[in-house]
């Protein structure tokens, strides 16, 4: 349904001058908070806006009609956003179009019902707008936070060089598929880089661990050695056992009760072994003793 | 489902297989996939593509960027005018061989999309259709 | 067409491929290789995929059949370089790389390959005693 008889192009057009002054008033009083100068995104939205209307399709703003201005709002509401805006004061810069927009319409229409219909168009229009600029808001927020939470997960799994070649990484907290995934790449990410051949992934601060993520491991350990590297998966709980024997996966990996007995054999398979500090004449120091030589 | 764009290549010699991974590639890099999403999107064209030309005698491939629910995806179809696949739970089935191997081919590619669908008419043709979601 | 270099080092093969193959030269590396291995009486074949971005069933099957050969023409095969995102799809995908042996990088390939072929010639003399 279109509103060619309607005359808010005109009035647009003819007033345009003055509807910006009272625009731009209305949006430095309510949206002071924000600061900043609003009036070139401004102009540039007014530009739009009766652009879209020359269209003369005020019913629906998702038409190419409307699109220069959905870009104008899209990049208003997410830099609004960025800075800490809240969407209220986004939507009010279209909102507050309003104001000098319908003083201009009692001005110029006589009629009472022709001055309702009017107002009722471009209210129509107007709230469309603003509520455009709510959802864009809103995905951009979420879009903010998806990103956030992904740099918590890098930061909250960090994967540790015990020694040359061998690398840890201990898993904390419950395991989701979607963090399984990124903490995994991370691993086999870091075992091309630091070239370590032994990959220890505990599990000891896992408090379950459902077929998903069991799954998600095992392929790790897949691609680590389709890669040229080894896992070995330490820490693993009673009750963790028992999940993995009745979910029916299948273990194919080499596992330690704990981290010490994952290192300990990374170590052999390197070809080191620890032992105690001797002395020169091959008598095993006291470690008092080894202190005090040191500090000498 | 709403179809953003679209983009059509023909599938008939090896070369236009090292093309298909190209444009696969290029267009999953610009809607932002992971690199992971991304080898995994184009090693199932890739080896679909291969099946066009071995399987299917040659065809095209149908690459479209899909929105659907408020998230993006890449949809490609790979259609040919070939023999047709008689069994096609068969030649799903991992490993299965027929002249040269559609086994990990297909059953591969659906294990690395997210949807994927499969049509075939024994003398007409046959139809994949596969879509991996961002 | 173009070909993909083979260089030599020492008793060693070193295949770098650094371009997105289309089959045909998958097929034509598979028999220079094969030729190669002949020619220079090579123990060890090393190939280095850390330029691959895909590797597809069709390069798996290639890389499976270069190892088969290798081994009966008495070398052993090492492939280097995997990157994490094709072993993850490669896992994905079902693909296993029998008979092949992966390392790292290079220089733990030629390691891997200085090992397996000493220790082959070891376990020759003890059985020869």
């Amino acid at each position: 349904m279109t509103k060619t008889d309607s005359i808010i192009p005109q009035i647009l057009d003819k007033y345009s001058t003055q509807v910006m002054k009272d625009w731009a008033a209305q949006i430095s009083a309510v949206t002071i908070a924000v600061g900043d100068d609003l009036n070139e995104v401004g102009a540039r939205f007014f530009t739009a806006l009766r652009q879209g209307i020359a269209s003369g399709q005020f019913d629906d703003i998702s038409g190419p009609a409307w699109a220069p201005a959905r870009g104008i709002l899209e990049e208003l509401s997410r830099e609004r956003a960025i800075k800490g805006a809240t969407p209220a004061q986004t939507a009010t810069f279209v909102f507050s179009l309003k104001s000098p927009l319908f003083s201009l319409l009692g001005r110029e229409i006589k009629d009472a019902p022709t001055l309702a219909r009017e107002i009722w168009t471009a209210t129509l229009l107007l709230d469309k707008l603003g509520l455009y600029t709510t959802e864009v808001f809103q995905k951009n927020r979420e879009e903010v936070i998806a990103r956030q939470q992904e740099e918590m997960l890098e930061l909250s799994t960090p994967v540790v060089k015990l020694w040359d070649g061998i690398l840890a990484l201990p898993l904390i907290g419950t395991l989701d598929s979607a963090r399984t995934q990124v903490v995994m790449e991370s691993l086999l990410q870091q075992i091309v880089t630091s070239g370590a051949e032994t990959a220890i992934i505990d599990i000891t601060g896992v408090p379950t661990v459902d077929t998903l993520v069991a799954q998600h491991l095992l392929k790790t350990v897949s691609a680590a050695r389709l890669m040229g590297a080894d896992c070995i998966i330490s820490g693993i709980r009673p009750q963790i056992a028992q999940t993995i024997v009745h979910l029916g996966v299948e273990l194919n990996v080499m596992t330690k009760a704990t981290m010490a007995d994952a290192f300990a054999l990374a170590l052999r398979r390197i070809g080191k072994t620890v032992r105690d500090r001797e002395q020169s004449n091959g008598e095993k120091k006291k470690p008092q003793d080894a202190a005090a030589a040191e500090e000498a | 489902m709403i179809v953003e764009a679209s983009d059509t290549i023909s599938v008939s010699t090896s070369e236009d297989v090292v093309k298909v991974r190209q444009k696969v590639r290029a267009q999953a890099v610009a809607l932002g996939f992971s690199l992971v999403d991304q080898t995994k999107i184009v090693t199932a064209a890739s080896e679909i593509g291969r099946n066009t030309i071995l399987h299917g005698g040659g065809g095209r491939m149908d690459m479209d960027t899909v929105r659907q629910g408020g998230r993006v995806g890449l949809r490609l179809v790979f259609t040919d005018k070939g023999p047709g696949i008689p069994d096609i739970a068969r030649a799903m089935t991992d490993g299965y061989t027929t002249r040269g191997g559609l086994g990990l081919g297909l059953s591969g590619s659906k294990r690395l999309s997210n949807e994927f669908d499969i049509k075939s008419t024994p003398g007409e043709g046959t139809t994949v259709t596969l879509i991996r979601w961002k | 067409m173009d070909q993909i270099p083979i260089l030599k080092i020492g008793d060693t093969l070193l295949v770098s491929i650094q371009v997105d193959m289309h089959d045909r030269l998958a097929l034509a590396l598979q028999d220079d290789l094969t030729a190669k291995i002949v020619e220079t009486r090579a123990r060890g074949v090393m190939i280095d995929i850390s330029s691959l971005e895909i590797v597809d069933s069709f390069i798996g099957r290639m890389l499976n059949n270069i190892a088969a050969m290798s081994r009966i023409l008495d070398a052993v095969t090492v492939v280097v370089g995997m990157r994490p995102a094709v072993a993850i799809t490669l896992v994905e995908l079902g693909l296993s790389l029998t008979g092949v042996k992966t390392a790292l990088n290079v220089d733990k390939g030629l390691a891997l390959i200085r090992q397996m072929i000493d220790g082959e010639e070891g376990s020759l003399d003890r059985r020869g005693e």
